[in-house]
């Protein structure tokens, strides 16, 4: 009895929730019934309106995804480095900066999600010892609400235990979460260890290499490719879930979008402002070198008159190299 | 000084683990210290002997039902506590995906570094491992060493060469560890229907890019192939963007090192570049001089796939018979 009381009061401020719709179809129509069946409301004789009854809601999870926390790193683009013709050095200070391919899936996954279940918010969380805003602003203008961004000069050269334990203080301080996404790997270092330190500590369930998602009662379930078997896992939420490429295909942000994204928030903390000690932070691991890799290829090409005489010639060539046996 | 002592090597994949113990060797032998193995799993003791005969010094055998699958929490406390309990200077982990997010919390547990994928490995003056790696998209090697203890390195399939086994002496050690329990839940597996091992084993591999039209294509490719006794590849965008494949080689994919690989109507970009560097040989087929994958070739063809391919299958076909 108590809880039919109460079923009816969640009911009644739903419907309140929906009043317009149901005015607007009073206006123009009379008398009208209204139907709660499993897990919809449905007014009038016809069943005009339909909406998830907010009861089964509270059976089916939806609601209760409210944030998504995506890992956003500002990585050096290395479509567009270049090598210095004299030292050989690779030029990676000069080279332009954007947002972590794999990282720019879990942002748009984040976004699909929110747009399968509603309600989400989705916070983006960057560390980074240069100033991150332009590279961000893009990630708000895709979907993004509002943006985090850690960034001081004791970030610099950070490996990839300091950047989990910054970001798992960053995460700390926003509080609440339902899901964590980041990309699997990163465009310019590869690591792909991130995700997995992250999960680690904050303590919380993880899939990593997720190529699909999907979100029901409470959980989370992915599904990925080992390097022998397909697998799917199933997590209780919150989880953190790392994506690769294939899951799905950044949108594109239109002018509206981007000039929407200017009144977004970016929130900018430093280490001080999350508390944390300098020795917490210190290198694990120091790179000594970064050398160009040496090719040494003989580049022969191989040229004639016509088709048969070059696939004859390389024909000849390879099995000369006795690789091909007779 | 640190008090951790000793190599220990762990993957759940068999042959990656004789291959790491091949490499652990080398560098037990150099530090002076042990070469230790951590076979988990479900009914395996039968295996520790043989991992003695491949060269372990000593087995840490942890035989339980509950380790069957790999379950990240189950296989993290198992790996933990013999890294509490052993204090080992070097971990050798196996860089699958598994192998590879397994590092990764059991470095953070530890509040060590850990240096992932490396395809070279050594020793320094100070007795500190050095590991290199492939970094910025296949453009640069880092090479990248530790402040902090053990030092864990994650090793990929095929970049060292298993001892040949031969009886020596070892000890087998059957440990009782407590395991956690696992906090996610494995709905279904099922084996991939390529085994995608194949490629990366193949003596000869014949790959294709943007070039190909139409999926159905691909034959040209095959019927070189059967000629060769080759496997056939492909770049990412084929599988990425136009769905025809589910696996590629390269960077984030694949990662071969044929004694020949053929390179059909692909760009060379450096990511596909990064898997292919090892191919003893690489011929470019690309009907753009330009095309980047003529600086990384030893044999180069510019021309029309559709054109060369056929030509050059029966050309192999005439002289090899
Ligand atoms: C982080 C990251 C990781 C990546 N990892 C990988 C990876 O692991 N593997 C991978 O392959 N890619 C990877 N890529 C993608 C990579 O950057 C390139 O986009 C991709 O390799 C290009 O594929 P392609 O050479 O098939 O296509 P294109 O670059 O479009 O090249 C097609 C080539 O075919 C030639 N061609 C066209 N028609 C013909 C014809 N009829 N006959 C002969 N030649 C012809 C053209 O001249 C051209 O050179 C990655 C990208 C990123 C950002």
């Amino acid at each position: 009895m108590e809880n039919a009381k109460k079923d009816r009061r969640t009911l009644c401020g739903h419907l309140r929730l929906n009043c317009l719709k149901i005015c607007r179809y009073f206006i123009s129509k009379r008398p009208f019934v209204i139907i709660v069946h499993q897990d919809k409301i449905f007014i009038g004789n016809n069943y005009n309106f339909a909406f998830p009854s907010p009861l089964a809601q509270n059976q089916k999870e939806v609601a209760d995804l409210k944030t998504i926390i995506v890992c956003l790193k500002q990585a050096v683009d290395v479509s567009q480095l270049k090598i210095d013709p004299t030292t050989g050095q690779l030029l990676t200070a000069s080279a332009p900066k954007k947002i972590s391919d794999f990282d720019k899936n879990a942002l748009e996954e984040a976004i699909r999600i929110k747009e399968r279940i509603g309600a989400a918010e989705i916070y983006t969380v960057t560390v980074s010892s240069e100033d991150a805003k332009p590279v961000l602003r893009e990630a708000l203008a895709i979907g993004a609400d509002k943006a985090y961004l850690v960034n001081d000069q004791s970030l610099q050269n950070v490996d990839t235990w300091a950047t989990a334990y910054v970001l798992a203080e960053t995460i700390k301080k926003i509080g609440k979460f339902d899901l964590i996404l980041c990309g699997e790997t990163s465009l310019d270092s590869f690591s792909g260890l991130v995700g997995s330190r992250l999960a680690e500590l904050l303590n919380l369930p993880q899939i990593n290499s997720a190529r699909k998602i999907s979100i029901e009662n409470g959980n989370v379930t992915a599904e990925r490719t080992l390097e022998s078997a397909y697998e799917t896992l199933k997590s209780k939420m919150p989880a953190l879930i790392t994506v690769t490429r294939e899951i799905n295909q950044p949108r594109i942000p239109s002018l509206m979008m981007i000039m929407k994204a200017s009144r977004k928030e970016i929130v900018t903390w430093t280490t001080t402002d999350l508390n944390i000690q300098k020795e917490k932070i210190d290198e694990k691991v120091e790179v000594t070198e970064v050398l160009a890799p040496k090719t040494k290829r003989k580049k022969i090409m191989i040229t004639g008159e016509n088709t048969e005489e070059i696939a004859g010639k390389l024909a000849k060539a390879l099995i000369q190299e006795g690789i091909i046996r007779r | 000084m640190s008090e951790n002592r000793g190599v220990l090597v762990f993957s759940e994949e068999y042959d990656l683990m004789l291959e790491m113990i091949g490499k652990g060797r080398e560098i037990a032998k150099e530090l002076q210290t042990e070469l230790a193995v951590a076979l988990v799993g479900s009914n395996v003791q039968k295996k520790a002997s043989e991992l003695i005969k491949y060269g372990a010094d000593k087995v840490f055998l942890v035989d339980n039902p509950a380790l069957e699958r790999f379950q990240a929490e189950r296989y993290l406390s198992v790996l933990h506590n013999l890294a509490v309990d052993y204090k080992p200077d070097i971990l050798l982990i196996g860089s699958t995906k598994n192998g590879k997010a397994l590092a990764a919390r059991l470095a953070t547990r530890l509040e060590t570094g850990c240096i992932p994928d490396c395809t070279r490995l050594s020793v320094d003056k100070k007795g500190r491992l050095i590991g290199e790696r492939i970094t910025y998209g296949g453009n640069a090697i880092a090479r990248v060493t530790f402040r902090s203890r053990p030092q864990i390195v994650t090793i990929p399939a095929k970049v060292f060469e298993k001892l040949e086994p031969r009886d020596r002496n070892g000890e087998i050690t059957k440990l009782d560890v407590k395991i956690e329990d696992p906090q996610t839940e494995i709905v279904e597996t099922k084996p991939l229907e390529t085994s995608s091992r194949n490629i990366e084993e193949a003596e000869i591999v014949v790959s294709c890019g943007r070039g190909l039209e139409k999926k159905d294509d691909k034959i040209l490719l095959e019927r070189l192939a059967e000629i060769l006794n080759a496997q056939v590849g492909n770049t990412r965008p084929l599988a990425e963007d136009r769905k025809w494949f589910t696996e590629w080689v390269g960077l984030s994919g694949h990662k071969v090192k044929p004694k020949l690989y053929i390179a059909c109507g692909l760009s060379g970009i450096i990511q596909h570049v990064a898997g292919i560097r090892d191919s003893k040989i690489i011929v470019a087929i690309n009907s753009d001089p330009e095309a980047p994958i003529f600086e990384v070739a030893d044999y180069g063809v510019v021309g029309d796939l559709y054109d060369i391919l056929p030509a050059l299958t029966e050309a192999l076909r005439k002289q090899l018979s």
